[in-house]
């Protein structure tokens, strides 16, 4: 049983058609690329898995659920958790705060008790926070804890933005482009971590990424779309030998 | 370092209010009806401001609905806490609706309920109105405001229409206004701090982001400004009090203006900014008052033009805007820590003249 399905799903914006047809099945704890040329229509994908736009077509089913239109929020509650192409950090919090934010969604007490600081809430939050306290320790953020989030490097606000989806609690997340603008070391940390980030806390990896070393090297499934229509799909291995890919890539050799 | 120091920070804060009702005590027995309204104003404004801190300042939504609040609190304490005689006096054109006529609540009823009937209103209107993003949220709530009034001053039956309501139960104590306006700040402190104040600023902060991280948007958005209402139907219940007479003319937009003025000046995002700022304005609104008189400069007098302050008002907001966006505080906070680094940073380098800068943060 597949944690997630996505059905023949399709987004249309008028006339111009940005996904189409397009079907995954995701497995428990695998990590799968999600690669194409620009405008290729990933970031819609992603956006809609997780809600931001309701398909114009398909279905989509997580763990057996259907959340094809339903809100980001109530996805994210079930399990659904993501990351920025642009890093979207809460700028006027620290570390822990932006940490801490994702766990709102896991709290029961009202905002009346909040307010009061009735026992129930203290007691959800003191949860809250040592969880916290833990993931910036199990993520390496831990020094950086009271640290204004947008004052961190950027490859640190890279990983605090993991941190803080994977502070949701999800079953699968969803990473779009965590490469991007990261030298050839700090990619190199990163796929260290995204495998960490796969073993210490069960989750399934769906990542969009150009940074072909870092496809090539932490994917098991490889699945290729251009302009909106999935080319290939197969192991890394199999991907950089595939011809359509090649072509959609470098464009179609004139002599061949 | 947020966690230090606590015990001492509890024996300041305990001796800091021990010492604001000590000034409190003191100004309600030194100073005459006058001042004493004057500082009573001031406590009403920190409470408006509050309320529309949390709407504007800690969630980012641009509302300018917060005279109509004003005025529905303003409206519920009146009716709900005047004698029946004095309502029979002033309904003289037109008799009031049945139940309302022998109503008469204490005061300490009427003013939560002042508030709750505000962040019904709010409720209300927010689910429609927070469909809508900036600008056009604040020219929404702009109208709704300016419905409200409309409908104010013609449901005659119920609210008296343009006649007002005069002969409101009169308090005009410090204790009074203080203490609602300190339960206030610590209501308002306490939700901002909380885990819900956390999801308010994450929406002002990056709303697509908060989304994604699993807030419901639209129920925060309603909480908040259902709370926002709520203070400012309190804040309207106690400018009734203090006045003692209301009608709906006196809840224009310029009622919202002074409000958002304060806010911004304090800084969008603090509550000790908002204290702060209420009080300079409520004071300055009064000092200001000779600026408004005729003035006589030697070589040259000028003529009296009332209104004359409002243009400073103006001039100052304009100032604040240009070279100093962030207000009085900007989002900071006022804080033990802040004062305690401070000491101890100028004992330690006292000697090298070096320029102290504690860290203001969260505390």
């Amino acid at each position: 049983m597949a944690l997630l399905e996505t059905d023949k799903i399709a987004m249309r914006f008028g006339g111009l058609v940005a996904v189409s047809n397009f079907t995954l099945a995701l497995e428990d704890k695998e990590i799968v690329g999600l690669i194409g040329p620009n405008g290729a229509g990933k970031t819609t994908i992603f956006n809609m898995i997780t809600g931001v736009y309701t398909p114009s077509e398909g279905q989509i089913l997580f763990c057996n659920v259907d959340i094809t239109n339903k809100k980001p929020d109530y996805i994210t509650k079930l399990g659904i958790a993501r990351t920025f192409q642009n890093i979207r950090l809460f700028s006027s919090m620290s570390v822990f705060e932006n940490i801490l934010v994702a766990k709102h969604t896991r709290l029961h007490a009202s905002p009346l008790s909040a307010v009061l600081n009735l026992p129930k809430y203290s007691s959800e939050m003191k949860k809250y926070k040592a969880e916290c306290l833990e993931l910036l320790e199990a993520v390496g953020l831990s020094d950086l804890t009271y640290e204004k989030a947008t004052a961190l490097p950027y490859g640190k606000q890279r990983r605090l933005e993991i941190a803080r989806a994977l502070a949701t609690n999800p079953k699968l997340l969803l990473l779009d482009e965590p490469a991007a603008g990261m030298n050839p070391n700090e990619a190199h940390d990163l796929m260290n971590f995204i495998r960490q980030v796969r073993d210490n806390f069960n989750v399934t990896i769906l990542l969009i990424e150009h940074h072909m070393k870092v496809v090539m090297g932490i994917c098991e499934h490889i699945v290729v779309v251009d302009h909106g229509v999935t080319i290939a799909r197969g192991t890394p291995a199999e991907i950089q030998t595939d011809k359509r890919v090649i072509e959609a890539y470098l464009g179609v050799d004139a002599h061949a | 370092m947020a966690e230090n120091n606590s015990n001492l920070k509890f024996f300041l804060t305990v001796g800091a209010l021990l010492l604001a009702g000590a000034a409190v005590f003191t100004a309600q027995n030194i100073f005459d009806d006058y001042k004493i309204r004057i500082l009573n104003l001031a406590a009403v404004y920190v409470i408006l401001g509050l309320g529309l801190n949390v709407i504007n300042g800690f969630t980012g939504l641009f509302s300018l609905g917060h005279a109509g609040f004003m005025m529905i609190g303003a409206y519920t304490a009146a009716l709900l806490s005047m004698p029946p005689a004095a309502k029979a006096m002033n309904f003289y054109m037109k008799p009031l609706i049945a139940p309302l006529t022998d109503v008469h609540l204490p005061i300490g009823l009427a003013l939560p309920a002042a508030g709750l009937v505000a962040a019904f209103f709010g409720l209300l209107i927010a689910a429609p109105v927070l469909r809508l993003k900036g600008d056009y949220l604040a020219i929404a709530s702009l109208g709704f405001a300016e419905i409200m009034r409309v409908l104010f001053t013609m449901a005659q039956s119920i609210t008296n229409g343009a006649l007002g309501l005069k002969g409101i139960p009169s308090i005009n104590s410090m204790y009074f206004y203080w203490t609602t306006a300190l339960v206030t700040l610590i209501l308002v402190k306490q939700l901002v701090n909380s885990s819900y104040g956390r999801a308010l600023k994450a929406i002002r902060d990056d709303e697509i982001a908060a989304e994604a991280m699993g807030i419901n948007l639209f129920y925060h958005k309603v909480l908040s400004f259902s709370t926002g209402a709520f203070f400012a139907g309190i804040g309207g219940a106690l400018l009734g009090f203090l006045v003692t007479t209301i009608d709906p003319n006196m809840f224009t937009f310029l009622q919202t203006f002074n409000i958002l003025m304060i806010i911004v000046l304090g800084g969008l995002g603090s509550l000790t900014g908002t204290v702060i700022s209420a009080i300079i304005v409520a004071v300055m609104m009064e000092v200001l008052r000779i600026v408004d008189a005729p003035i006589n400069l030697g070589f040259i007098s000028l003529p009296g033009v009332a209104g004359m302050r409002m243009v400073i008002f103006s001039l100052l907001l304009l100032l604040v805007i240009l070279f100093y966006q962030h207000g009085i505080m900007g989002t900071r906070e006022f804080n033990w820590n802040w004062i305690i680094n401070k000491i101890k940073h100028n004992g330690d380098i006292g000697k090298k003249g070096g320029k102290s800068h504690g860290a203001v943060g969260n505390g």
